[in-house]
């Protein structure tokens, strides 16, 4: 009876091609969405994650200016190297510290020129900002200190101006400054608040501080402490360190600010929580619109099929068996267009995370969770009319308008 | 399934003792059939005939184990249908019953061969056995070579020739017809008539046929008449034809409907 039943169903389902293949539609377009939209959301989740890291989460950046007492930040003098040496010698816990100024300067090659950030640091700067050579050598510790004219150039740099040609040891001008290209830096692509973190041309500090902005101040400080769990620590001896040595009243506002990349990691992945959230209720509509497609599409079929359960009835099928015929229809056109569905949704969201450059991630819940209410709508809608429609009287259903 | 010595009409296909079908209670009460005797041989060609409402349907859904009697008794081969379950009444439509009805009723989008088997799917014969079955019923209707269309490429005629052939696959012990010839123009009203008189005398196929046509009449072995859901006539063609108002007698070619009458 199973046999013959399948063989029946399967018959139908051939025959009834555009049937089929809207019920399948329905299915499909259930499963796909969801599973697309839940992919790309989950992908972009990774992404911000993977940023925040790349970021450095164990970074504390000091900066002038205050945040509390108006809206932005106010004008306010800036580091010495003295802060910056004080910082190294007396706060413990942390490992690295690289001061720095910043700059927006016009860099040019030959004809070219680009407008970049031009950072200047101590080598330093590589470890706390996480950043990694793709060629050439960092900066040594006598170059820095002499203020030697030589730079770092980060990917989007190079490409601007040098496009796929080889820029060490090349002689690049930054504003009026003729400096050397030693390295370049490993791409970092974008920040989590949009920045492109690979324009950017590094320089010894002095030879910042002296020949671009004509001032010894240092406009900030990175600090890297030695694990996530101390930057707290760390942030409070930098706060009371740094309101000592600018001379700040107890219960006067502070001048000067110290982010913490931890903090801000955590507000980022909250925010990120709440995308994920919004994702999921877009998922659970698209998911609830594809059900009604499904059910819409089985509901229709209703009359037609009702006087075919009408025949079947008549020429001595049991009613179990008729119904055991629309179930195993309804199982294989759920499965089919489940699969589908799954498969397309994967596609369909591999290809938009690639232009998207988010990374692919499988989320195994959501393919479970699609394919199964697809399914069971499939199957309830497809086998719950058939089920009313056995029960009635052989004549009553071949009546049926 | 065989019915003692003393049971009078042990050979009939069809007997009603008595039947009743009543729906609705108290003041709502119909009875579609109020206390109906009768019997079909086997080897017949009977109508059943009367006007909308006379309760010719009800008592060829209850022949047909459709559905089943409120009182009184049904044997169908001596078997009393009464006491049966919807199911184990499939089960006697499946293995000795053939429908053929007004609007053919055949299985959209499936070629008239598929059509034809599908009883047969039913009885779990095999599929070499049903394909050559199905063949040499569509051969007994003349459309040997309509095998491979659907319904909607069969004239309305042919339909109905393949659900009659539909209705023979299976060697049923009775025929039924529901007002087989409905649908049809004067011509193939003719050809389905001549080919179930045919199947009957050739084959020896029992057949019930309902219908409201007067003219439908001269084909038949036998006319059972029925008005307000008793049987109010039963006998040859001729002598039940004359029994009717005088507006039901076959007098042309062209059928009037006892039901304009009222």
């Amino acid at each position: 009876m199973i046999r013959n039943t399948l063989v029946m169903a399967l018959r139908e389902i051939r025959r009834n091609t555009l049937r089929s293949f809207l019920t399948m539609l329905g299915i499909v377009i259930g499963v796909g969405a969801v599973i697309a939209l839940v992919t790309i959301g989950k992908g972009a989740t990774a992404r911000v994650t993977a940023d925040i890291g790349k970021l450095g989460d164990k970074l504390l950046i000091v900066s002038p200016g205050g945040m509390r007492r108006s809206s932005g930040f106010s004008a306010a003098q800036g580091f010495t190297r003295e802060d910056a040496a004080a910082i190294k010698n007396e706060v413990t816990g942390i490992e690295r510290v690289a001061p720095t100024v910043n700059r927006s300067a016009l860099v040019v090659w030959g004809n070219r020129n680009w407008s970049s950030s031009v950072t200047g640091s101590t080598s330093e700067y590589l470890d706390v900002r996480a950043y990694t050579l793709e060629s050439g050598r960092r900066l040594t510790e006598a170059e820095v200190s002499a203020g030697q004219p030589l730079c770092l150039l980060g990917a989007s740099v190079k490409k601007e101006l040098f496009g796929g040609s080889d820029p060490l040891g090349a002689t690049i001008r930054v504003e009026k400054v003729s400096c050397e290209v030693v390295g370049v830096l490993a791409a970092k692509g974008q920040s989590g608040m949009g920045q492109d973190q690979d324009d950017i041309v590094l320089m010894p500090l002095r030879t910042v501080q002296r020949r671009l902005a004509g001032s010894n101040d240092i406009s900030s400080i990175y600090v890297s402490a030695q694990s996530k769990s101390s930057t707290a620590r760390v942030k409070n001896q930098l706060e009371s360190l740094m309101r000592q040595r600018r001379r700040i009243t107890p219960g006067a506002e502070d001048n000067f600010m110290v982010r913490d990349m931890q903090e801000i990691a955590e507000a980022m992945t909250s925010a990120t929580g709440t995308l994920t959230a919004l994702l999921g209720a877009i998922a659970a509509v698209s998911l609830l619109v594809g059900g009604i497609g499904i059910m819409n599409i089985m509901l229709v079929n209703v009359t037609e099929r009702t006087r075919e359960i009408g025949i079947r009835l008549a020429i001595g099928a049991l009613a179990r068996e008729v119904l055991l015929q629309f179930l195993v229809e309804a199982v294989v056109l759920s499965t089919f267009g489940g699969v589908i569905g799954i498969t397309l949704g994967l596609l369909g969201s591999y290809a938009a995370t690639r232009s998207l450059a988010v990374p692919f991630v499988i989320v195994p819940n959501i393919l479970f969770v699609a394919f199964g209410f697809s399914a069971l709508i499939g199957i309830l809608f497809g086998y719950l009319p058939a089920h009313k429609a056995a029960r009635l009287n052989p004549i009553e259903a071949l009546r049926h308008e | 399934m065989n019915d003692t010595a003393k049971a009078p009409h042990a050979q009939a296909i069809v007997r009603f003792d008595g039947v009743y079908k009543i729906y609705g209670e108290g003041d709502t009460e119909v009875r579609a059939l109020d206390g109906v005797n009768l019997r079909i041989d086997p080897g017949e060609f009977v109508a059943i005939m009367g006007s909308s409402g006379s309760g010719k349907s009800t008592c060829m859904n209850i022949i047909g184990c459709l559905d089943a009697p409120t009182r009184g008794g049904y044997f169908f081969r001596g078997v009393d249908v009464g006491a049966l379950e919807p199911n184990q009444r499939a089960l006697l439509r499946r293995h000795y019953i053939g429908f053929v009805f007004q609007g053919y009723n055949l299985l959209a989008r499936t070629t008239a061969l598929e059509n034809v088997e599908l009883p047969l799917v039913y009885r779990r014969v095999p599929a070499k056995e049903r394909h050559q079955r199905a063949r040499e019923a569509l051969a007994a209707v003349g459309l040997s070579d309509r095998a491979n269309h659907t319904p909607a490429e069969l004239s309305g005629g042919q339909q109905q020739r393949v659900a009659i052939a539909r209705a023979l696959v299976c060697d049923p012990s009775l025929l039924l017809a529901d007002e087989p010839t409905g649908n049809l123009d004067s011509a193939k009203k003719m050809e389905i008539m001549e080919l179930l008189v045919r199947l009957n005398e050739e084959r020896g196929i029992t057949i019930a046929m309902v219908t409201h046509e007067p003219d439908m009449s001269g084909y038949v072995s036998r006319v059972m008449m029925f008005k307000d859901g008793r049987m109010v006539d039963d006998g040859a063609p001729a002598d039940v034809a004359y029994a009717g108002p005088i507006s039901q007698r076959p007098l042309s070619g062209r059928p009037s409907s006892p039901g304009s009458a009222r």
